[in-house]
């Protein structure tokens, strides 16, 4: 076992206090830094589009999973920021600048559907966003002689201070440098406190109004946030896309997104990053399975969804902190072997709280 | 802003529906004082605090801490005021840990950009170690330190309340609002909490205001107590001048005619 001590408040602010959190995460970014050396290409895009989708799930998880306001239209904010840093790029706006505006944009955005949200609550809001999604997916059909409407619209090619990063690495190295950076900042959020003040609304919204956080406010950041977060995954999806369509921007896309935080496990950012795993190595997963699998399986169209929708009912029964409420508990198995009981991790009754003031 | 204030309630009323929750009351608590609020179950007791923390809108009366009149702020206004306030059925951030629950209890003196926060600026970093300072100074005074990186939702409700009350006390109030802050607990934790509102009292000079049902409590910590029933006031006075109130005690026991 290993114990803490700590000397001073500063030790309570920093990251990766443990020494196996240092080792674990120096293995992490050590592989992903080196990965261009020994991975194929093929894999390699597959690892940089693992990278923008757990920059996607952060976005979606500082809104639903720190803040607690749930969105099932966040494919919108992927949408537009794409959108909008595809077309910027078009018309000869520098990389840089281009996904400076991108956030920009998909900040106001969100704030201005945070600041209608606000007032909502569970179902309704639900619904809301919903419909949200529904009415820019189709605004990205219809305008079409801003977005190309159905016929799609091309992405400009990866430009980056005038050098051309048409390579694969090329392209996974940007991904990386932005994938760590939003972690990092993420987690910057959760140690401060606009992060705190998001967490207490999600907790109890009447005890947060009563030590001076403004609640609607508080939600308009929270959405607008996720909305920069996610739009800027959106405008590093669009290089991998390289051609946009209205329809992958869908209420399919949200559904996904959420699905990637709730099997990672609600309300961490590693949840996140793992909830992106499960989506990216999933569809390659099903590919070497499609071939050892007899063709009458195999072959059977639905597959992936199919299991996509099993996967998810077996976390929420089992599991359900997701991957990370998991990965909690082997972690303790072993730091605290061998005092791990099956009920260490079994809440006990929690309290009624009161409904009265809603 | 950091000297208790009277706080003045004039006929002060809300009506739900056709229900008169609170009518027509109208109290002073001094600086300084412990005021305590009785009264039967639906008396409307925890309806005049959220009146004065402005959760509710009163249909008509005025309420005025100082010279500030708290009718003209939102409720995520009034901590600044100097106003801080405990719930009857405990209103933590289950999720969140002790020092976390403390931290949001700061604030109210706390300034919150998303962006520096974002990047963490080294401002950011000065500002948490001050704040977690303040934080320390009550986890000392109600001893909450064994607890301090537990997540709520493993604590037992005992420590749940000390930590409610903690929160409350980190946004330095003038005045504390206290909604039973004794129901639930077992008699060494009710001799705890006498102890440490005698403390908040003497050592901070906080003005409480408390709701309570434990009689023995209200005797020992209460300089005044006002009985309501049914939404209006019955009396106010000491402890014992209430206690003896035929009104209050047909309130409590039923008519003995």
């Amino acid at each position: 076992m290993e114990f803490l001590f700590k000397t001073a408040y500063a030790d309570d602010i920093r990251f990766l206090a443990k020494r196996g959190e240092k080792i674990r995460v120096g293995i992490v970014v050590i592989f992903l830094l080196a990965a261009p050396f020994f991975l194929q290409d093929y894999y390699l895009g597959e690892l940089g589009l693992l990278l923008v989708y757990a920059i996607a799930g952060i976005g979606l998880m500082v809104l639903t999973g720190h803040t607690g306001q749930v969105s099932f239209g966040h494919a919108s904010f992927l949408g537009i920021g794409a959108y909008t840093h595809s077309i910027l790029l078009s018309y000869g706006v520098p990389f840089t600048v281009s996904l400076l505006l991108t956030l920009l944009v998909s900040a106001a955005i969100g704030m201005a559907l945070g600041r209608s949200a606000s007032k909502m609550h569970g179902f309704y809001l639900a619904i809301a966003t919903l419909a949200f999604g529904i009415l820019i997916e189709t605004v990205f059909g219809e305008w079409a002689s801003l977005t190309g409407g159905y016929m799609g619209l091309a992405v400009p090619s990866l430009k980056v201070f005038g050098f051309s990063l048409a390579e694969v690495w090329q392209q996974y190295y940007v991904d990386l440098v932005i994938a760590l950076l939003i972690v990092w900042g993420a987690a910057n959020l959760f140690r401060s406190p606009t992060g705190r003040s998001f967490v207490a609304v999600r907790d109890s919204e009447l005890s947060a109004r009563c030590l001076g956080v403004n609640v609607e406010w508080v939600k308009i950041q929270a959405f607008g946030v996720s909305a920069a977060i996610t739009g800027l995954a959106g405008a590093l999806l669009a290089h991998h896309l390289t051609y946009l369509a209205p329809d992958v921007f869908g209420v399919l896309e949200s559904l996904k997104l959420l699905l990637m935080i709730v099997v990672g496990g609600l309300g961490t950012i590693l949840g996140a990053v793992f909830g992106a795993i499960v989506i990216s190595v999933l569809p390659v997963a099903l590919s070497f399975l499609k071939d050892i699998l007899p063709p009458s399986i195999g072959q059977t169209a639905g597959i992936e969804p199919l299991l996509f929708g099993l996967i998810i009912v077996l976390v929420i029964v089992f599991e359900p902190g997701g991957i990370y409420g998991r990965w909690m508990k082997i972690r303790f198995f072993f730091e605290t072997f061998p005092y791990y009981r099956k009920s260490s991790f079994v809440r006990q009754k929690s309290y009624l709280k009161t409904e009265r003031m809603r | 802003m950091n000297t208790p204030q009277r706080l003045a309630v004039r006929n002060l009323s809300i009506v739900f529906g056709g229900v008169h929750a609170v009518e027509d009351v109208s109290f002073d608590v001094e600086p300084g004082e412990t005021f305590a609020i009785i009264g039967p179950n639906g008396a409307g007791k925890s309806t005049i605090f959220n009146l004065i923390s402005r959760l509710y809108e009163p249909s008509a009366g005025t309420i005025q801490y100082g010279q500030q009149n708290l009718l003209d702020l939102p409720a995520h206004k009034v901590v600044h005021a100097g106003i801080g306030r405990t719930f009857q059925n405990i209103e933590l951030f289950e999720q969140a840990t002790v020092l976390h629950n403390l931290l949001v209890g700061r604030h109210a003196h706390m300034r919150r950009n998303p962006f520096s926060n974002f990047l963490f600026l080294p401002g950011v970093r000065k500002n948490e170690i001050a704040h977690r300072e303040k934080v320390e100074d009550i986890i000392d005074l109600l001893e909450l330190a064994p607890y301090r990186d537990e997540r709520i939702a493993d604590l037992s409700y005992g420590a749940r309340k000390n930590v409610e009350l903690a929160r409350a006390l980190c946004a330095e109030p003038t005045l504390l609002l206290l909604d039973e802050p004794a129901s639930g607990l077992n008699n060494e934790e009710t001799d705890d909490i006498s102890f440490w509102l005698e403390d908040i009292k003497h050592d901070l000079g906080v003005t409480i205001v408390m709701v309570e049902h434990d009689m023995n409590l209200v005797g020992l910590v209460a300089d005044r107590v006002m009985a309501i029933n049914e939404g209006r006031l019955l009396a106010i006075g000491s402890p014992d001048e209430v206690r003896e109130n035929p009104e209050v005690q047909r309130a409590y026991l039923g008519v003995a005619e």
